[in-house]
């Protein structure tokens, strides 16, 4: 039996505070699609980059063709013909397309560039991945899904043997997601191997010929072609049953608390948004990247105010232009980017704690250092932080627990409204579950929470009423008996009920 | 803390090696002029602290101190100005330009480099002009006025030593600027801010505010400065009064431990930073023959001393990455 094209063993790698990869192997062979997934933080992302060169393994080894190969470096893995296709575009928008697709090893006639030379063969690449543009033509012309096709253009023309493609579909349409698809069974039956993540399990399902499953940086197990179903993919992934994974129970909905009437965001000015939210109740907000979720919520916080419309808290109208007067009215707000928006990363868990309180418990505008212990350790405890004390910087602690902090920040304020944007997005299926319970929790207490999440098994499991939107509009609402991937999915895309691009994604036969 | 021991013990060599080679290191006139320096730049330099703390950068303290150095003496005697009066004026301008800054900084988002870079420029220009580039000075009048800066305060305990009156200004400045930063919700604000504007914002905190404060702290010092400054030394030219003080501030609040890249420093830390700048220049004048190497003795110290930091912080992050992750993985 020949070797595969690709194995690697036993690879762990670890970061400050985390142990992202404990020992994974994963084998690919030659002209087969390989789909890798997992929930967020599961080490996927590890794993392709260590592949790609970009990361070098703690231990373990990667062999090709049976060889033992160390890849410590981009330039080394393309070498091999290992290819990164990236989550975001690495391609300098400024240049054209035959500029980036050789950028860096330009071929050169008496020392200037050969434009002639690098035009045609790019066209040649260019026609391989089905993209019909001129090789002249400005990257930031292109929308995001032929910026992906120059990026896997951009592989071939190095002779890449495999291609690893990280999330390729996450800001596609379903047109050039279907067209992406095409492109990957051209080249599967050139050759050429890929390994595919995804967090949409529909096109895993219609592409992979093997699905390799991560949990918590460990394999969870292999599922081959006749195996591979929704359901064996979800209890891999989560390691047991969806049912016991969210353990919702409906809430009946109290008063009004948010009553949101005609809003504009400053993003999507031709749409008016209206919806309430009752206290003790827990409502998601589902749509692909872009559709506008996270302006929504910045327009409510006052991050970005909103150019129209009205907001009234417990009947109260407000038009918050800055977070403080959110704030003020009783918001608060989990945002997307962790670590740029939630935590200050340098500072300690405690000052993390108390930062948006320190205004409340000031006495007389010095601080409240004993108010700041109390409260630092209530939510050490009542939140399970994890950490040696509350002076340990928030830097070095898990994605999870980080998640907690910001969580503890706006819990000290006893908020009417919690707002969370994607707020499992990159944290271990521990913390995850925790930051549900702690959903819950708030919700029995009457607080009404709004998330906004991209992972489709959360919104189902979590939300007693789902919001969906699409370009800027909310395209629909969902009671929990209504809720339904294809629904969402549905007006998600504001597509026609059938075919769902999830159910049956739109490849040749 | 550990910071503020480094920066010590290097003063402390400076001085032990100054004294050594140097017999007039110690004399009483000597010392009694580093210390009455070191208490000028020292409040210069606590409020550039300010705004290095806020991860922004302040170019113009010197022409401040031209401005605010020279505008005193002239508004005094060619326009006979009472001294209330003419006190509050360069006060009050100062705080107009830290407010202008702010401003220009927050609200129409412009580098401070670039704000301050052309602050620094006009304010001297506008001095020059006023002055028509002639000196400017008090003369033999103004005693009880420049005993604000000449001035000495016997000591209890101590005979033979007195304190330069400015100390009186830098402690009171510096137990203000202190309690401000540490036992203020205020100045946890900065702090967090300087590590993360946005985190700092979605927390509620309004950003700009506490931006435009610390370049009016900044200014405001730095007219303090210019006012003690010039009654000092009695006459100021505004070609070259008050020329690199910036750089001397920023030096001393970047040797004191504030990091350039914001919501780090103490207090203490930027008047040792700055005792250890005037250490630097006077050992420079005592030790060599030749002062045109001062320059490039303070760059390299300073160099030096911010590599070295550099090494052992990455030295302490590394142990620290490894004790919480030994922490989580036991937990």
């Amino acid at each position: 039996m020949t070797a595969p094209l690709l194995r690697a063993t036993r690879l762990t790698k670890s970061f400050p505070g985390v142990r992202a990869l404990r020992g994974v192997g994963l084998t690919l062979n030659r002209g087969e699609v390989v789909a890798v997934i997992g929930e967020n933080g599961a080490g996927k992302s590890t794993l392709m980059k260590i592949l790609a060169g970009v990361q070098t393994p703690d231990s373990g080894e990667v062999q090709l063709e049976g060889h033992p190969v160390v890849l410590d470096s981009v330039l080394v893995a393309l070498r091999h013909g290992i290819a990164l296709i990236h989550q975001e575009l690495n391609l300098a928008d400024n240049l054209d397309v035959a500029a980036n697709i050789f950028l860096g090893r330009e071929p050169l006639r008496n020392g200037l560039i050969d434009r002639d030379r690098i035009e045609r063969e790019a066209a040649v690449h260019l026609k391989a991945v089905g993209l019909d543009v001129s090789p002249r033509t400005p990257v930031h012309e292109l929308s995001i899904g032929q910026q992906q096709l120059v990026e896997i253009a951009k592989a071939l023309s190095v002779q890449a043997r495999v291609l690893i493609m990280d999330e390729p579909t996450s800001s596609l349409s379903s047109g050039e997601a279907a067209k992406l698809f095409t492109v990957i069974h051209d080249l599967r039956s050139r050759g050429v191997s890929m390994l595919y993540i995804s967090h949409r399990l529909g096109e895993v399902n219609a592409l992979a010929d093997r699905v390799v499953v991560l949990r918590d940086g460990e394999n969870a197990g292999d599922l081959e072609r006749a195996d591979i179903t929704h359901g064996a993919m979800v209890k891999l992934m989560v390691g047991r049953d969806l049912s016991q994974f969210y353990a919702h129970e409906p809430h009946p909905p109290g008063r009004p608390v948010l009553e949101v009437r005609g809003l504009r965001s400053r993003v999507h000015p031709k749409h008016a948004v209206d919806f309430t939210l009752r206290a003790g109740e827990i409502v998601g907000m589902a749509g692909l990247v872009g559709a506008g979720r996270t302006e929504l919520l910045e327009a409510l916080f006052g991050v970005t105010p909103a150019v129209g419309g009205s907001i009234r808290v417990d009947g109260q109208e407000i038009q918050p232009q800055s977070p403080q007067e959110a704030i003020a009215a009783g918001l608060a707000l989990v945002p997307e980017d962790r670590k740029h928006q939630g935590v200050i990363l340098e500072m300690a868990i405690r000052d993390n704690l108390s930062l948006a309180s320190l205004r409340q418990d000031q006495r007389r505008g010095f601080l409240n250092r004993v108010r700041e212990l109390a409260l630092s350790g209530e939510m050490m405890s009542r939140l399970r932080i994890k950490a040696p004390h509350d002076q340990q910087v928030v830097q070095f602690l898990s994605g999870g627990n980080q998640q907690k902090v910001v969580l503890g920040k706006w819990l000290a304020l006893r908020p009417k409204v919690l707002l969370l944007d994607e707020p499992t997005r990159g944290i271990d299926i521990g913390a995850k579950q925790e930051i549900y319970r702690l959903m819950e929790e708030l919700s029995r207490t009457g607080v009404a929470i709004l998330f906004v999440s991209s992972e489709l098994e959360e919104i189902l499991g979590l939300s007693d009423r789902t919001l969906v939107m699409h370009e800027g509009r909310l395209t629909g609402e969902l009671r929990r008996d209504q809720l339904s991937e294809e629904a969402v999915m549905h007006l998600a895309t504001n597509s026609s009920p059938s075919p769902s691009p999830l159910s049956t994604p739109a490849l040749p036969a | 803390m550990r910071k503020i021991l480094g920066i010590t013990a290097l003063l402390i060599v400076v001085c032990v090696i100054t004294s050594l080679a140097s017999s007039s290191f110690l004399s009483a006139y000597n010392l009694e002029n580093l210390i009455r320096r070191t208490a000028l730049f020292g409040i210069i330099s606590i409020g550039v602290a300010f705004v290095i703390v806020t991860g922004g950068i302040d170019l113009s303290i010197g022409s401040v101190v031209c401005l605010v150095g020279c505008g005193l003496p002239w508004l005094l005697t060619t326009h006979h100005w009472s001294v209330p009066t003419a006190l509050a004026a360069v006060i009050l301008v100062s705080v107009g330009i830290g407010l202008g800054h702010g401003l220009l900084i927050t609200r129409l988002r412009l580098p401070p480099f670039v704000v301050t870079l052309c602050g620094l420029l006009l304010y001297r220009g506008i001095a020059r002009g006023f002055t028509q580039d002639q000196t400017v000075g008090f003369g033999s009048e103004f005693k009880a006025l420049r005993s604000l800066a000449t001035g000495q305060i016997p000591l209890p305990f101590l005979s033979g030593f007195a304190l330069p009156a400015p100390w009186i200004f830098l402690i009171a400045v510096a137990v203000l600027a202190a309690i401000f930063l540490n036992r203020t919700i205020y100045g946890r604000y900065l702090l967090a801010l300087g590590r993360n504007e946005d985190a700092a914002r979605y927390s509620g905190i309004n950003t700009r505010r506490m931006i435009v404060l610390a370049y009016v702290i900044s200014s405001t010092l730095a007219g303090l400065g210019g006012i003690l400054f010039v009654l000092d030394v009695n006459s100021a030219q505004p070609v070259d009064f008050g020329n690199f003080y910036e750089l001397y501030a920023i030096a001393a609040a970047v040797l004191g431990g504030c990091s350039l890249r914001g919501g780090e420093g103490t207090i203490v830390g930027v008047i040792v930073g700055a005792a250890l700048m005037q250490v630097l220049r006077n050992m420079i004048t005592l030790v060599t023959t030749h002062n045109n190497i001062e320059f490039a003795i303070i760059g390299a110290v300073i160099l030096l001393g911010v590599i070295a930091d550099e090494l052992v912080k990455r030295y302490a992050a590394r142990r620290r990455a490894a004790r919480a992750l030994a922490a989580e993985g036991a937990g």
